[in-house]
């Protein structure tokens, strides 16, 4: 009986699609990726102090959250390093990405595209005390503490992400409209600039958009690479999830995942707009 | 006939010049991304091969003489006051630990993901982008916050709880926030679509044709799946297992939120070495035993994946 309810328009005539139970189990696993997520933004409207007993709807806490002084440095910076990782990092995939497809197979290209994979194929937290190792020689070394040290490492694990969309868009497309751009006697950058760049440019923008969600979540690289008073949203976050936890870090995560959710949605249209 | 000569060598010389331009061309657009990730992801990781043969220094760092103590100490331990050697239980039940907790993960995300999956790909084209959409908004937002998201479903007062309270189910809030049950289904939410999606690339391609002839040969459903369905997306369920398996291994948040610092996994272990433990050779040996663990996962998942086209091909 439930099963009706649960067959969307499908009759419940025999088809050698349906596996019995498999609806239910589906939609039961949708609630339950959506549910904790929910209750969460719900109990950031919460009036009391707790994120178990609700007393009314009330703002005051995003009115908190906003105010703190400490989310708010927390928030520019993590949209600093993310900015920057984002452009360097999809900038840079760009240029490998053109090296790296619509040719032939040449020496070193296996390997090339090996290391650009590299940050995906190693566990962050390995990659996080590798960092630490390297960053503390080299803060021994020139006394330097600035920002410069999350700015590179986010890059770099921001470059996989971006250049894969922008390899697979590059794949799509035929080497016919360039080549014709050249026998039309355009310049290897007019080419690029008039004729690759504007078709390319749905998966830069896809990869660039992957890239600064990616920055903006990490917590476990960050968490050993930011110095003193380098804190990012998501640092702020899991330090706070150490004491008692009001309702202001749910309205934090909220937000958060307002943003996280615009993010996707536009990347999700960007790449469906491809063919 | 010199004059014909001299000019295909001229071509010749042309055609060299050209192909040597495309190479360092090539190799100046590379150049950066491999700077980079050379110098901020993947050199750092030798100097911890280095420095996991090094002695460790008093309040942290190294001390420049080699040692091979810290690769004897990932699973073993030497006696305080003898030289009896024998396992080093810490860290022995924290590698079986994460493995276990990797593998539950991996296993209940199977059970959950391969129905959604199949739901997912059997829906008619049109609604079946909304779906896969609702998939993959969860994996691209936040990890750490959709961890705290399942800390306050598990917590005492959480709605878990509340509504066992309310049913009277139960007298007393039943503790499951920081335990091992709590960290294997953190572990499954917040890795969930990576199984759900190369099952349901898997199952796309599944020519329904054969699930027909195996209900013709009067298969039933159970049959069909298990003789029939199963086997023919069998790179999907590696693909799937292998995605979830890897990063719940090497897993630190989740077992930091939700473990509350007792029920450690590698990853909380590696950070301690570093923190309070100050072992780094210790903690460089034991990252590079969670990282060949990985690449032995990472290898049967190509050889799943590309196997695929060899077969069927």
């Amino acid at each position: 009986m439930a099963e009706r309810r649960f067959t969307f328009g499908l009759s419940r005539r025999f088809s050698v699609r349906d596996q019995g139970g498999f609806t239910t189990i589906a939609l039961l696993c949708f609630v339950m990726l959506y549910a904790p997520m929910v209750t969460l933004v719900i109990y950031s409207f919460n009036d009391g102090n707790s994120i178990a007993v609700w007393e009314g709807f009330s703002w005051r806490w995003y009115d908190m959250a906003i105010h703190n002084r400490q989310i708010q440095d927390a928030t520019v910076r993590s949209l600093q390093v993310a900015a920057f990782a984002t452009v360097v990092s999809t900038v840079v995939a760009t240029m490998a990405a053109l090296a790296t497809t619509r040719t032939a197979p040449f020496r070193g290209m296996t390997a090339a595209y090996a290391l650009i994979n590299q940050p995906l194929m190693v566990p962050e937290i390995v990659t996080a005390v590798a960092l630490l190792v390297f960053f503390a020689m080299i803060k021994a070394a020139t006394g330097y503490t600035g920002m410069g040290y999350l700015f590179a490492a986010h890059t770099a694990f921001c470059i996989p992400f971006a250049y894969m969309p922008i390899r697979a868009r590059l794949e799509d497309m035929s080497l016919t409209l360039e080549q014709a751009a050249a026998d039309l006697y355009a310049t290897p950058w007019r080419v690029f600039r008039y004729v690759t760049l504007p078709l390319l440019m749905p998966g830069v923008l896809a990869g660039g958009m992957l890239a600064f969600v990616i920055s903006l979540d990490d917590v476990v690289i960050t968490l050993f690479v930011a110095g003193p008073g380098q804190d990012t949203l998501p640092l702020y976050v899991i330090g706070q999830l150490r004491r008692i936890v009001t309702p202001e870090m749910n309205a934090v995560s909220s937000l958060f995942l307002l943003v996280s959710v615009l993010l996707v949605t536009l990347f999700f249209f960007l790449s469906r707009r491809k063919r | 006939m010199t004059a014909t000569r001299a000019i295909a060598l001229a071509g010749d010389a042309a055609a060299r010049d050209a192909a040597r331009r495309v190479t360092r061309n090539r190799w100046l657009l590379l150049a950066p991304a491999v700077t980079i990730i050379t110098l901020a992801a993947a050199g750092p990781i030798l100097i911890v091969l280095v420095y996991s043969f090094l002695e460790k220094g008093n309040y942290a760092g190294v001390i420049w003489n080699f040692s091979s103590e810290a690769w004897f100490n990932v699973f073993l331990e030497r006696g305080m006051f003898d030289d009896v050697v024998s396992f080093a239980d810490a860290h022995l039940s924290i590698f079986l630990r994460s493995l276990r907790l990797a593998v539950m993960a991996t296993a209940m995300a199977f059970v959950v993901g391969f129905p959604t999956a199949y739901f997912i790909a059997t829906r008619p084209a049109r609604t079946r982008n909304i779906w896969l959409f609702l998939i993959t908004i969860p994996f691209w937002t936040n990890l750490l916050i959709r961890t705290f998201a399942i800390m306050e479903i598990l917590r005492n007062e959480g709605v878990i709880n509340v509504v066992l309270g309310w049913l009277h189910i139960v007298d007393e809030p039943i503790q499951m926030l920081y335990t091992d049950f709590a960290i294997a289904v953190g572990l499954l939410y917040v890795y969930l679509p990576l199984m759900v999606l190369p099952l349901y690339a898997s199952i796309e391609k599944l020519d329904f044709r054969l699930v027909e002839a195996g209900y013709d040969l009067y298969a039933n459903r159970w049959k069909v799946l298990r003789h029939v369905i199963l086997p023919l997306v069998r790179p999907g369920i590696i693909a799937g297992s292998i995605l979830v398996f890897i990063p719940a291994l090497g897993a630190y948040v989740t077992p930091r939120v939700l473990g509350g610092g007792l029920n450690m996994m590698l990853g909380n272990l590696i950070e301690f070495q570093f923190g309070q433990g100050r072992n780094w050779p210790l903690g460089s040996a034991i990252s590079l035993t969670l990282m060949a663990l990985v690449m032995v996962a990472l290898l049967i998942y190509v050889r799943a994946t590309t196997g695929r086209e060899a077969r069927h091909g």
